[in-house]
């Protein structure tokens, strides 16, 4: 901040020492993982999250799985994106850089205080007393998205620093141009990228590895992503306005703000224990002051703002409404319209408390409710808004771009009300009429580009739309993106309004009917590996009369692990976790999951313990007084023999097992698939978008 | 009109709107919402009426019935007297005796009828994240 004041050696001292933090950073996660790695349980993180039979690939990503590991890496993402983003603009934007430096390094300095003095966060504490194995970590936890999840999260998260830094950098030193925008976009892009990845991926586990076959319910925590994820969706377009008409400043600087301070909000829910949610962890210490950083960073962001309104009024107005500026005025109000909403509704316990002292709580058909209205007027208007042009568009030239897509929207309805039972939800049918509409005009602008340069410069078909579209990232990355997101919407449509969900009681042989399919309940599985008891059922799936699948849904059933030796009966109170029966298809998913009847093995598996109990005590220990050479060799028997024991009890579960009926669960989902490929369409168009263009130099 | 005042319009039916959307949503949200309450707070429950119901499965109370299971629920803190409590659907994966709950239904005749499929099972470790219902 001395820097501001003309001597650039501060700067350059400054934005030096924020590579060191950098550094520093990259050291503490190489020890800390290294730690992992070599199952050093002096360290209680390691040993609290981690454990001698944890895959090394788990062991790995356990870092992120603990309350300091989390901390540790928003600092050390931190520490990165502030780097990149400081040498990119080191010899531009002179007067605000100092101002964001000191920003993004305050928040830097919270997360690192955090860790050391906010009790029982700090990575690198020890224990007095190193324990032989760890806890491991949790078994839901051991599946490639739901570890990939987090950092992706994080990674938008912490990228939304650097916008908001540079924001309050340029009305501190009231500098409010369009420069600071410039500069950060690439980082606002990143932002929404990865905050795409880490939601989706967080859907597609919830569908595919727990027990309730949903891919998102409207938990506090998913809100918590996706509400900074919509501001960032607004801000994105918003700029666009600044950049090309001086317009909407106050709008950006608001918005970029609002992002910040939700993605703390949601580094906050997630770690608090505040909101009754599946997540909600006891009480922890950090949430005070992660509150008092939101409130910091809104009190004051909102003062700098109030105190800059002069300068900060636009050049121009809108003149039309029919315009691009005002499509992009009225999408910023729809997207904070569907954030309000999911805001009321996930503070709402917290809210009533307040006004009535007693809690209540909303659950997920509310939001449902409220929030598709506006998500299908967002679907035609990610239609409507490439279609127009700057200033107004005139009516002979909105004849020009309106006709094609209405005329495809009106077939799309007629067929769709002729050759399916859409029509039975007025919503899904919306989004399906809509999407059609929007998915020609895209189409349409596309062609329309390609078009004229072929009359140009001639060329392919294919040829010109690539050499259009990499000649403006921009503009088809983001055409590329609407497209996805409408893929996402319909497919959203289809499979909550069409779904069929039915849970059948079957012994095996028995068959039950669902919509056109017939599930039959072969027989019975039960296997272990070295961490859990498995047990599962083999069914056949007949559609029509035609085999259509073999499905294996099982439940496995984790050992609790602290490094004691347990009983067998232990498996059954540790994690349980579900594996999916799953045939996706580009029509429709059929779904299945089961539940094991397991009384008779935890019945089995106590007796078995009680014996084994009854053993060690009377011939073992015994024995072991009198010789402690013995205590490895018998150590070793014992375990085989409990080894053994387990494989009977289990087989006992595939032999009983024909008479026993168990619980499966069968949903028809249609469309589910397309949610999954869309998504990927809308992540690539954003990273076609964010690539450097190497025509030419990217302006500042 | 002119512009100025077609400016002065445009705002008075943006605020109008997100004024109409406020109300809405306030009214609704009160009306569609379940009290939050524990075991020891549901002997006065109103018959009929959803709760949300919060606590801990008490040991040892888990049994199958028919179409569902059934256990009792405690205060989070232990105390009080345990509700016995019925459920059909969805039992989610971490659900076990000790565990804390959440669980949608009304009460009758002191039995908590839970909703369908509107089961949670907070997870008890401290950062794993989860979902069910």
């Amino acid at each position: 901040m001395i820097g501001t004041r003309g001597d650039r050696r501060w700067v350059d001292a400054s934005r030096r020492s924020v590579y060191a933090f950098c550094a520093l950073m990259v050291l503490s996660v190489v020890i800390i993982e290294h730690a992992f790695l070599t199952d050093d349980f002096g360290f209680e993180v390691v040993a609290s999250h981690s454990s001698i039979e944890t895959p090394n690939f788990y062991k790995f990503t356990a870092m992120w799985s603990s309350q300091q590991g989390s901390l540790l890496l928003w600092a050390f993402i931190l520490g990165i994106v502030a780097s990149v983003s400081l040498a990119a603009t080191r010899h531009k934007l002179r007067d605000l850089v100092p101002w964001a430096t000191a920003v993004m390094m305050g928040v830097a300095v919270f997360f690192t205080g955090l860790m050391l003095v906010g009790g029982g966060v700090n990575p690198f504490a020890t224990l007095d007393v190193v324990p032989v194995d760890g806890s491991g970590l949790n078994p839901l936890l051991q599946h490639p998205s739901m570890i990939i999840h987090p950092p992706m999260l994080y990674i938008g998260y912490v990228s939304l620093t650097v916008p908001f830094a540079f924001a309050i950098g340029a009305l501190i030193s009231r500098r409010v141009d369009a420069a600071w925008v410039k500069s950060t976009r690439g980082f606002a892009l990143i932002a929404w990228t990865f905050l795409s990845i880490g939601i989706i991926l967080g859907s597609r586990w919830s569908y595919t590895e727990l027990g309730w076959g949903g891919y998102w319910a409207w938990d506090p925590v998913e809100n918590a992503s996706i509400m900074p994820w919509l501001i960032t969706t607004a801000y994105i377009h918003s700029i666009m306005v600044q950049e090309k008409r001086g317009m909407l400043k106050v709008w950006n600087v608001s918005l970029i703000v609002a992002s910040f301070s939700l993605a703390l909000l949601g580094t906050f829910l997630v770690r608090s224990g505040v909101l009754q949610s599946i997540h909600a962890f006891g009480d922890s210490t950090v949430g005070p002051y992660f509150l008092s950083l939101i409130g910091v960073v809104v009190a004051g962001s909102t003062w700098l703002i109030v105190s800059r309104l002069d300068i900060l009024r636009s050049e121009r107005r809108i003149d039309s409404l029919a315009s691009r500026e005002a499509v992009f005025l009225i999408n910023n109000l729809l997207l904070i319209a569907l954030c309000a909403i999911v805001f009321w509704g996930t503070f709402f316990p917290l809210i009533s408390e307040l006004f009535t002292g007693t809690r209540s709580t909303l659950a997920g058909p509310w939001f449902d409710r409220y929030t598709t209205p506006v998500a299908v007027v967002l679907v035609l208007f990610t239609g409507i808004g490439p279609m127009l042009s700057w200033r107004r568009i005139s009516w002979a030239g909105a004849k020009r771009v309106f006709t094609l897509p209405l005329i495809a929207a009106g077939i799309a309805l007629v067929l769709l009300l002729i050759f399916t039972d859409a029509a039975e939800s007025f919503w899904a049918l919306a989004v399906f009429t809509l999407a059609a509409f929007t998915v020609v005009a895209l189409l349409q602008e596309t062609w329309r580009a390609a078009a004229a340069r072929r009359r140009g410069v001639g060329g392919s078909v294919p040829g010109s739309i690539w050499a259009v579209a990499v000649r403006n990232r921009r503009r088809y990355g983001g055409y590329t993106v609407h497209l996805g997101l409408v893929i996402v919407l319909v497919g959203i449509a289809a499979s909550s309004s069409f779904e069929t969900k039915r849970d059948v009681v079957l012994r095996p042989g028995e068959s039950a009917r669902v919509q056109d399919y017939k599930v039959t309940y072969v027989k019975p599985t039960a296997t272990r590996n070295d961490q859990a008891l498995i047990f599962g059922a083999w069914l056949g799936v007949d559609r029509r009369g035609e085999p259509f699948a073999r499905l294996h849904p099982t439940r496995q059933y984790h050992q609790v692990t602290d490094g004691r030796p347990r009983g067998i009966a232990t498996y059954f109170d540790g994690e349980a976790t579900s594996e999916v029966g799953l045939k996706a298809g580009i029509r429709s998913d059929f779904w299945t999951s089961v539940e094991p009847s397991t009384k008779d093995i935890q019945r089995q598996a106590k007796v078995a313990d009680a014996r084994f109990a009854a053993y060690m005590r009377q011939v073992v220990q015994p024995a072991v007084r009198k010789n402690p050479a013995l205590i490895g060799p018998m150590s070793e028997k014992l375990a085989e023999i409990q080894g053994l024991a387990t494989d009977k009890i289990i087989g006992v579960y595939e032999e009983a097992g024909h008479d026993v009926p168990v619980t499966i669960r069968v949903i028809v989902s249609p469309m589910v698939t397309w949610i999954w490929i869309g998504a990927i369409i809308a992540i690539l168009g954003a990273l076609f978008a964010a690539w450097p263009s190497r025509t030419r130099r990217r302006p500042a | 009109m002119d512009v100025q005042r077609k400016r002065q319009v445009r705002l008075f039916v943006a605020l109008g709107a997100a004024l109409l959307l406020a109300t809405g949503l306030i009214y609704t949200s009160f009306n569609a919402s379940s009290e939050a309450r524990q075991p020891s707070e549901l002997t006065d429950a109103v018959p009929g009426k959803s709760y949300e119901m919060f606590g801990k499965v008490v040991k040892g109370s888990i049994e199958k019935t028919e179409d569902g299971i059934k256990f009792q629920v405690r205060d989070r803190d232990g105390g009080g007297e345990a509700l016995p409590v019925t459920y059909s659907g969805v039992v989610p994966d971490p659900f076990r005796e000790g565990r804390e709950i959440v669980l949608t239904g009304t009460v009758e005749n002191g039995v908590f009828v839970g909703e369908r499929d509107t089961l949670v099972t907070k997870c008890p470790s401290k950062f794993s994240e989860k979902k069910n219902q």
